[in-house]
């Protein structure tokens, strides 16, 4: 691929704490990821994958090395630019679901539009969109109680994709779910990749969910081990 | 933005109603202790000033003796006698009139109604240096008051009790052992609050009075009026030299008589219930900042208890301004939620409670809205540090937060 990386590190190191108890998360991770690309990252658990979403993820900030969207700079960012840039270009979904309790889906995904300040109606419009492209059209007045764990996920990559942000990070979106469930977002985020162009990055831990990925990242040891692209589209690996 | 957070805080509200309700609780309480407190405050003392208002103001009430707590022993002092109300009359500079007063008890009757009540013997001078119309009829003439006619004017109570509803004019019935003819109704005064039912006596003219009932040209009490124009102090001052010098007392000797200025009275009454008010309405603010701290403890366990929703707020792109915002939002709209509760609260305890205290219901907009203003006040102080708190919260750690 000739264009240029949406996303690019370089000699990324992460340090959590300082002096004796001072703990290197990682150690100078180089990483190119293409504009709609579907990138699974791998690796054993403590291996850094969750510290390098959260700093693609403009959630934290790494220690030393460079960090470029789209070409910029952002490694210096302050938090409120972090903020700004996490509510126009990316989108969150998480292990835990991590929706607001006792509110109601459709007001879960209208989230990220009532902080940019969209209209009435306009969030209403497009959060019931982007429940209807999940396939949870029917259960907008539900709450997270009322809801399986499934549909959680679902919801809450609603409220991620409502913004149509550039890329969609996932850290184990699937490892609070059944192998059905699993399946079915796999087959949703496979769908946002193709159809609405979202880069999507994706941790997991299970080879069958990496198989819906064109790209496998491993991590090891706070340092990538390989990038594997040799999944193409539509052809899907059964791995063992 | 301000619109966002305003739905944000709105929404979080009416999520969590019981936490909302405790929240505000201090704050209720707080404001409608300080609003019922002021208002019911207020209307003592207003009713003070017009039951004070009613015996007349600038008036100096002299008796023999030497005043309350003082003179236990010795001799009985003399009384007055009609000669030393001329005296005053004519000889003290300021004084518009004197009232002389000869009371007694008696049972009246009426058509076989009874009723014990007070006569007080006067003269026409008893209705000018005091304000108290007459409801119907007329006062003593000079003939009546010279010849000390069974003619007598009468207040409301006496009326009710003898003449039932009935016109009270031109009637005749029996004190004592006197037929007296009815001139006049005297309006109601009401309850004095001290000395009892002001409305619960028979006034005739003193000449009849001293003749016909205590045997004696003994004057028991005078009202002075005074000239608007004349300081009550020098005229009071005046008073008491002619007195003494009436009475024959000698430079060492204590006054056997004693001078009420009823203004004083009055400042004295007026100033133990603003000290009143003054003391319980503290009481009260200090309630009104415990409500505030118990919205700020509140607030900061709420923190607590939602930095995982802090977190995702965070994640999904909201600035720390936005988070505080919300927060402080939350805390305002709290507080004058509460304020508002407060306030109605108030009203109702006020009109429950008016009655029994025997003031009048009266809605003063100054302490509600001050009451109202310091609610939001506190809303915006104490909410300040806990909302701090919500938006310095790294989302990483807030998210993680079980
Ligand atoms: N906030 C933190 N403070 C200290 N150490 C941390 C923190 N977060 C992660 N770590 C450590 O960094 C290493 C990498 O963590 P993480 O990126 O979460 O791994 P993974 O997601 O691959 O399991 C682990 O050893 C973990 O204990
Ligand atoms: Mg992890």
């Amino acid at each position: 691929m000739a264009s240029e990386p949406i996303i690019r590190l370089r000699g990324v190191t992460k340090v959590y704490g300082t002096g004796p108890t001072a703990f290197q998360a990682l150690r100078g991770v180089d990483l190119d990821i293409e504009q709609g690309d579907f990138v699974a990252v791998m690796g054993p658990s403590g291996s850094g994958k969750s510290t390098t979403m959260n700093i693609l993820g403009c959630l934290d900030v790494p220690t030393e090395g460079e960090f470029l969207f789209r070409g910029h700079h952002i490694e210096r960012l302050d938090r409120d630019q972090r903020a700004l840039l996490r509510r126009k270009y990316l989108g969150f979904v998480f292990q835990g679901f991590n929706l607001l309790s006792r509110t109601s889906a459709l007001e879960n995904v209208e989230l990220p539009l009532l902080y940019r300040g969209e209209a009435r109606a306009a969030r209403r419009d497009q959060a019931m969109a982007a429940l209807d492209k999940v396939g949870l059209k029917d259960w907008w007045d539900h709450s997270p109680a009322e809801l399986s764990g499934g549909q959680q996920q679902r919801v809450a990559i609603a409220r991620a994709i409502v913004t149509h942000p550039d890329v969609l990070l996932a850290d184990e979106p699937t490892g609070n779910l059944d192998s059905e469930r699993s399946v079915e977002i796999m087959e949703l985020l496979t769908d946002l990749n193709q159809t609405s162009g979202i880069t999507v990055l994706m941790v997991t831990h299970e080879p069958d969910m990496a198989a819906f990925a064109r790209t496998i990242v491993n991590f090891k040891d706070g340092l990538v081990e390989s990038v594997d692209t040799r999944h193409r589209q539509g052809e899907r690996v059964r791995a063992h | 933005m301000l619109g966002t957070t305003f739905v944000l805080a709105l929404r979080s509200i009416r999520r969590h109603l019981l936490r909302s309700f405790l929240t505000i609780l201090g704050i209720v309480i707080g404001v409608g202790a300080v609003v019922t407190m002021v208002t019911l405050g207020n209307a003592t003392t207003a009713a003070v000033q017009k039951q004070i208002a009613s015996l007349g103001t600038n008036i100096l009430q002299v008796r023999p003796g030497q005043g309350f707590g003082r003179g236990g022993g010795g001799p009985r002092p003399p009384e007055f006698k009609p000669e030393d109300v001329e005296a005053i009359e004519k000889q003290v500079t300021g004084v518009t009139a004197v009232a002389p007063q000869a009371q007694t008890s008696v049972t009246a009757i009426y058509n076989g109604n009874n009723w014990s009540t007070t006569i007080n013997g006067t003269t026409d001078a008893y209705f000018q240096v005091q304000p108290w119309p007459l409801q119907a009829g007329r006062t003593f003439n000079a003939p009546e008051e010279e010849a000390g006619k069974a003619v007598c004017i009468i207040g409301g109570t006496v009326s009710t009790n003898l003449f039932k509803g009935a016109d009270p004019i031109g009637k005749r019935f029996r004190v004592g052992d006197v037929s007296c003819d009815v001139i006049g109704l005297l309006t109601i005064k009401g309850q004095a609050g001290f000395g009892g039912d002001q409305d619960d006596v028979v006034i005739m003219p003193i000449k009849a009075v001293q003749r016909r009932f205590t045997g004696s040209r003994d004057v028991r009490l005078m009202l002075v009026g005074v000239d608007q124009a004349y300081e009550t102090s020098q005229v009071q001052a005046s008073l008491t030299s002619l007195l003494r010098e009436r009475r024959n007392l000698g430079p060492g000797e204590e006054d056997n008589f004693n001078i009420f200025d009823t203004k004083q009275i009055s400042d004295t009454l007026t100033g133990t219930t603003t000290l009143l008010t003054g003391i319980v309405t503290a009481v009260a603010a200090i309630s009104l900042v415990v409500g505030g701290i118990g919205i700020m403890n509140i607030m900061l366990v709420s923190v607590t208890e939602r930095t995982r929703e802090i977190g995702i707020r965070l994640a999904i792109g909201a600035v720390a301004r936005e988070v505080l915002l919300q927060f402080l939002v939350e805390a305002i709209v709290l507080s004058c939620l509460g304020g508002l509760v407060g306030l109605i609260i108030a009203q109702i305890a006020i009109v429950a409670i008016a009655p029994v205290m025997q003031v009048d219901f009266v809605f003063y907009p100054g302490i509600n809205l001050i009451a109202f203003a310091i609610s939001a006040v506190i809303g915006v102080v104490f909410g300040y540090f806990p909302a701090r708190r919500a938006a310095a919260l790294n989302p990483i750690d807030a998210l993680r937060h079980e």
